[in-house]
């Protein structure tokens, strides 16, 4: 199965490379452009034909090594 | 005193904390590559700074998983002194030997120049040969030093006087425009609870020697060569 995952920074932690881009974004005359944030997108795919035990699998992924929970939250779809 | 320095592929400030604790003062250096498993023998474990794995995902992520860390909090959780710096302060917080977590700087810039911090905690084996509140003028190189951790841990870093240095103005105010990367509280250094764990953004070992115009840095690795010798007395002293 392949899993999509996206890891972001938690809401209210200051993200600066968001701040930076919303800047340039003003900059550019895109005005409405607001609250930008920064995050990563991951592909992977795990061997396995069983959607529950994938699922259990990359949650174990992003708790232990994908995403540091203390400061990033993580949300993934798989297909 | 035997300091085991480890090396990441990444690590590049391994050789100055070699030469650091071999020439300057007087120690026996052991390199250990991240492969190996156990680290015995060792009175003292220095995490070096660099960018290992090449800061891939976040600061010190894969590193935390390399075979020696096993070993490494093992010798932490025996009470073995363990002191990360920069990228070896990522690796501890990564690896939770530490709490918290490391942000980009506020300015988004790598900061590498000399700032103030102030010796917050004098009782470590870190600190020893420091005075309370003394300020010590110290290098920084990093690009994520922005320290953060939940409100309550915060709270407790502070009651237990785990917060070891602050950035601080050269007359060792605490200010915002004297911190460099946005860093909670201005924390430049914190402990452990149990008091055997530092990890410190700015590097003492580039700021050791006269020739470098700068020795505030040896204060520190002294204080833990120090601590070192005064626990192997207790313990010839105990029988």
């Amino acid at each position: 199965m392949k899993a999509k995952i996206h890891v972001t920074l938690k809401q209210g932690i200051l993200d600066p490379q968001g701040k930076a881009i919303e800047h340039a974004l003003d900059s550019l005359g895109f005005k409405n452009a607001v609250n930008v944030r920064v995050g990563k997108y991951m592909e992977l795919e795990v061997k396995e034909t069983d959607k529950a035990k994938a699922e259990a699998q990359v949650k174990s992924m992003c708790e232990k090594l994908l995403a540091n929970t203390i400061i990033e939250e993580y949300r993934y779809e798989l297909q | 005193m035997k300091i085991g320095v480890l090396v990441f592929p990444g690590s590049n400030c391994d050789h100055d904390c070699q030469h650091v604790f071999e020439q300057v003062l007087a120690q026996t250096v052991t390199m250990i590559w991240h492969k190996e498993t156990t680290v015995s023998g060792l009175d003292a474990i220095i995490i070096p700074g660099g960018f290992s794995y090449g800061d891939y995902l976040r600061t010190g992520a894969i590193a935390r998983f390399s075979p020696v860390m096993h070993a490494v909090k093992e010798f932490a959780q025996n009470g073995g002194l363990v002191m990360g710096i920069c990228n070896g302060f990522q690796i501890l917080l990564e690896a939770g030997l530490l709490p918290g977590a490391m942000l980009r700087n506020r300015s988004l810039h790598f900061v590498c120049k000399d700032v103030h911090v102030r010796v917050e905690n004098a009782a470590t084996p870190f600190t020893g040969g420091c005075r309370p509140g003394q300020v010590l003028k110290i290098p920084i190189a990093h690009a994520d030093g922005n320290y953060y951790t939940d409100p309550v841990t915060l709270a407790g870093l502070q009651a237990n006087a785990q917060v070891v240095f602050r950035y601080c103005t050269p007359e060792g105010k605490v200010t915002v425009e004297a911190n460099p990367n946005g860093s909670l509280d201005n924390i430049a250094g914190i402990r452990n609870a149990e008091g055997n764990v530092l990890g410190m953004m700015p590097h003492p070992e580039r700021s050791a020697e006269e020739l470098l115009g700068n020795v505030d840095g040896r204060l520190i690795l002294m204080s833990l060569v120090e601590s070192l010798k005064q626990n192997r007395l207790k313990m010839v002293g105990s029988g």
